[in-house]
Order: structure tokens, then sequence, then C-alpha cells
């Protein structure tokens, strides 16, 4: 992640996984609430005039702690995963949708841990949608990169392109599911900043709440092209980076203390 | 015989409005399920007629808007469809809407038609944090038909 500064070439972009060594994920099961805001479902488009973004300030996030993931997962139907019959542990560890996967990055050099959830950085110039043949890949108008699931083939070509790795293909058929969260075998998925909440008016994401109820306070959302916003302030007076920033996709999530 | 079967259950179940369902299916044969909210109403969110022959049109062009423009407001909603038409089993579990003799398989199955819609999006309202907190406080559009057979099928039993 510290490479020298090369001119981007647009046309010919490797598409390279995370530089580091990316640690598995354990899923604690648990249970957690959310409170729901009285906020007015939305009723006109979303515009380009707000941008959501993350700011993840890794000095905070605990080694061994998975409460985002624990939360993603319940809100957005994960946990209703069922793996298939006959399949092994070891398969349904890769295979099974994950949004948001915590990863461990050690500097060779010097030793130093870094812990820190990686999901769709939602970028500003996405890889996965330039890729999209179907153009179900796609970038909402306030930033969130999402996967419209009735256009979706399957094809798996974004989840090629994403340098994250940060998109989970849905292998089977899907019994249970939430209403705010469909979810159906053949299709391709990844976080999407909760987007049921965001069109709810509401204030933050599933993993943010969950992290400040830990104490940690670790993750802040917010709209990124509002200066007064808590994210814009806190991106002016911390230093903060973009993971694989070599590759120019500006991303809407942002990490502190890498 | 039959209808006198409807009748009694639909009382005892206190579903006000049931008289005017049971006269909309003597009249001119209608699919709404017993016990589902939308027996207690006198139409659908747009005409009957209308809705019969438009409905796929209407939550086809409602997905766009909500996908790409993130519009949750109007009564057009899959989600709304689902909420309204699932009915209440004897042991009151939610039925799913594509379940056999259910609201959207009854027609389905007689015009042989497919429906793709379920095999993504939710058959019975299903929203657990809902179910745990005060459901009068619940958003527009997502009343709880039932709680407790939603949460025992997802093994959380509270």
């Amino acid at each position: 992640m510290s490479k020298p500064k090369e001119t981007i070439n647009r046309g010919r972009r490797a598409f390279m996984g995370v530089a580091a060594g990316v640690t598995g994920v354990a899923v604690a099961p648990g249970v957690l609430l959310h409170t729901v805001v009285g906020a007015a479902p939305r009723s006109e488009p979303v515009t380009s005039a707000v941008r959501w973004g993350l700011l993840i300030d890794t000095a905070r996030c605990a080694d061994g702690c998975t409460a985002c993931v624990t939360a993603c997962n319940e809100e957005n139907g994960l946990d209703l995963q069922v793996k298939p019959a006959g399949l092994s542990d070891e398969k349904w560890a890769q295979q099974r949708a994950v949004w948001i996967r915590k990863a461990k990055l050690q500097d060779n050099q010097t030793g130093r841990v870094t812990n820190l959830p990686l999901m769709c950085q939602h970028c500003e110039r996405p890889p996965c949608v330039d890729v999209c043949p179907t153009g179900a890949s796609f970038k909402r108008a306030d930033g969130i990169v999402m996967v419209d699931r009735h256009t979706c083939i399957g094809c798996r070509y974004c989840m090629m392109a994403c340098p994250y790795k940060a998109r989970s293909f849905i292998h089977e058929k899907v019994d249970t599911q939430l209403t705010r969260a469909p979810r159906g075998k053949g299709c391709v998925e990844s976080c999407n900043l909760c987007v049921h909440r965001r069109d709810q008016g509401e204030a933050s994401t599933a993993c943010v709440d969950a992290c400040a109820r830990e104490g940690s306070n670790a993750i802040v959302f917010g709209d990124l092209k509002d200066p007064n916003s808590q994210i814009s302030q806190k991106l002016v007076s911390i230093a903060s980076r973009q993971i694989r920033e070599d590759l120019a996709l500006n991303t809407g999530v942002r990490y502190a203390n890498i | 015989m039959a209808r006198a079967v409807v009748l009694g259950s639909l009382i005892s179940v206190g579903l006000a409005g049931a008289l005017c369902a049971l006269a909309v299916q003597a009249a001119g044969g209608s699919f709404v399920v017993p016990g589902s909210q939308a027996a207690t109403l006198d139409s659908c969110v747009e005409e009957t007629d209308f809705m019969r022959r438009n409905h796929m049109e209407v939550i086809k062009h409602q997905r766009d808007a909500t996908v790409h423009s993130g519009i949750r407001s109007t009564k057009h909603s899959l989600s709304g469809c689902v909420e309204c038409h699932a009915s209440v089993g004897p042991d009151g579990a939610v039925v799913p809407v594509d379940a056999k003799g259910q609201f959207c398989h009854a027609c389905h199955a007689f015009t042989a038609i497919g429906m793709n819609c379920f095999d993504c999006h939710a058959t019975v309202p299903r929203h657990p944090d809902l179910e745990r907190s005060d459901p009068a406080q619940a958003p527009l559009g997502s009343t709880l038909l039932e709680t407790g057979a939603v949460a025992s099928e997802r093994g959380e039993g509270n």
C-alpha cells in the first residue's frame, strides 16, 4: 500500500486483490437491536447532492471484535443463510455471502498489526460497474455502489474486477429472506451502506451502531459532500487514506491510522 | 356450506369488513384470502380490475424506482403486496403468499404463469427488529400481522 506514485493508465489497470494477508472472519452469534427512528420513507429520487461514506479509525478497531460483522449479518439477513447439504464447513466458509470481512494486516518490516473491517469501498469510479455486462452493477446518485438483482445474470465479472474482494455470490436457493433484504440464487451482492436505512431517513448503518455499542466508535458514517457532517469534519482533522489509493478509485470508505 | 365455514372462520378471527369480502366473493369471485389484511379492504391499492391486469407492470415500475432512486413511499411496493395479502393460518403463523392456494399462488397456478419474485423476496412480512420493539412504531406500510411464528422460524425464539 506504500507504493511510489504512478500515473494511472485507466485502459490497462490491473485489478489486484488487497496486498496484505487477509484473515478469515469469525462470525459470532448474537442478537443485536437497532431502534427504528420514526422517519418517513423517501418519496423523491436520490440525488448527487450527498455522497455517503465511512471513515474507519483502525486504531480503535479491536483485535478479535466482530461486532460490525455480526450486526451487518443480522441487518441484512446474512445470518439466515443455510449451508447446503453435503458441503464441507471449509467450502461453506469460502462460499457464504459476507459483506464485511475483518482483516488483520501486518507490516512485514516493523511487525505492526492493524485490524480493520473491509467492505465494499463505494468507489466513485467503481471497476465493478465498468465490467458489468448488463448494467446490474451500478452506482446510485448518492454514491452507493450496489447490484440491481433484477438485472444481474450472475456472471461474477464484478467479483473479479473488485480490488477489495467485497462481493459475494449466492450459490444456492435461499428460503428465508428479510423483507428489507431480498436475496436469491444466482446474483452477486455486497455492502450497500444499509440502503434501506438510507431510504427511511435513518442516521447510521448497522455496523456503525454496533461499533458504538461496543464502545469502540471506530466507524463514522455520513455525507462526504456536507462540510459540516461529522465524517467531513473528522476527515479534515485527522489523516486518512484509501485502501489501494494507487488505483485512483476515490473510495467512499476511508481509513485512518493505516 | 363452504361459505358458512368461511364466514364462521372470518368472524372467529374478528376481522372487520369480512362481510364485504364475502360479498365480493359471491358476486364476482375473489382470490383474496380470508384472514389477510386485504380481506378487510374494499379494493387493492388500485381498482381490482386494474390490478388483475396490470399488477406486474405496477411492481416492475416500482422496483426500478426503489432500487435506483431509493423511493419507498409509494403504495406499489411488492413488500406492500406481501404485507397485505399474507394470511394468518390456524396455528397463528403467517402463511407465505406463494404457498398452495394462497393469494399469489392461486391465480398463478390457474394461469400457469411462473413467478420469480419470491426467488429473492420474502413471502411473509419479516422484520426482525420491529418484531422485538413496539409494532405501533413500525414505519408506514410495514404493519405486522404476527410476530412469534416468524421469529421462531428464524430460530431466535427470543
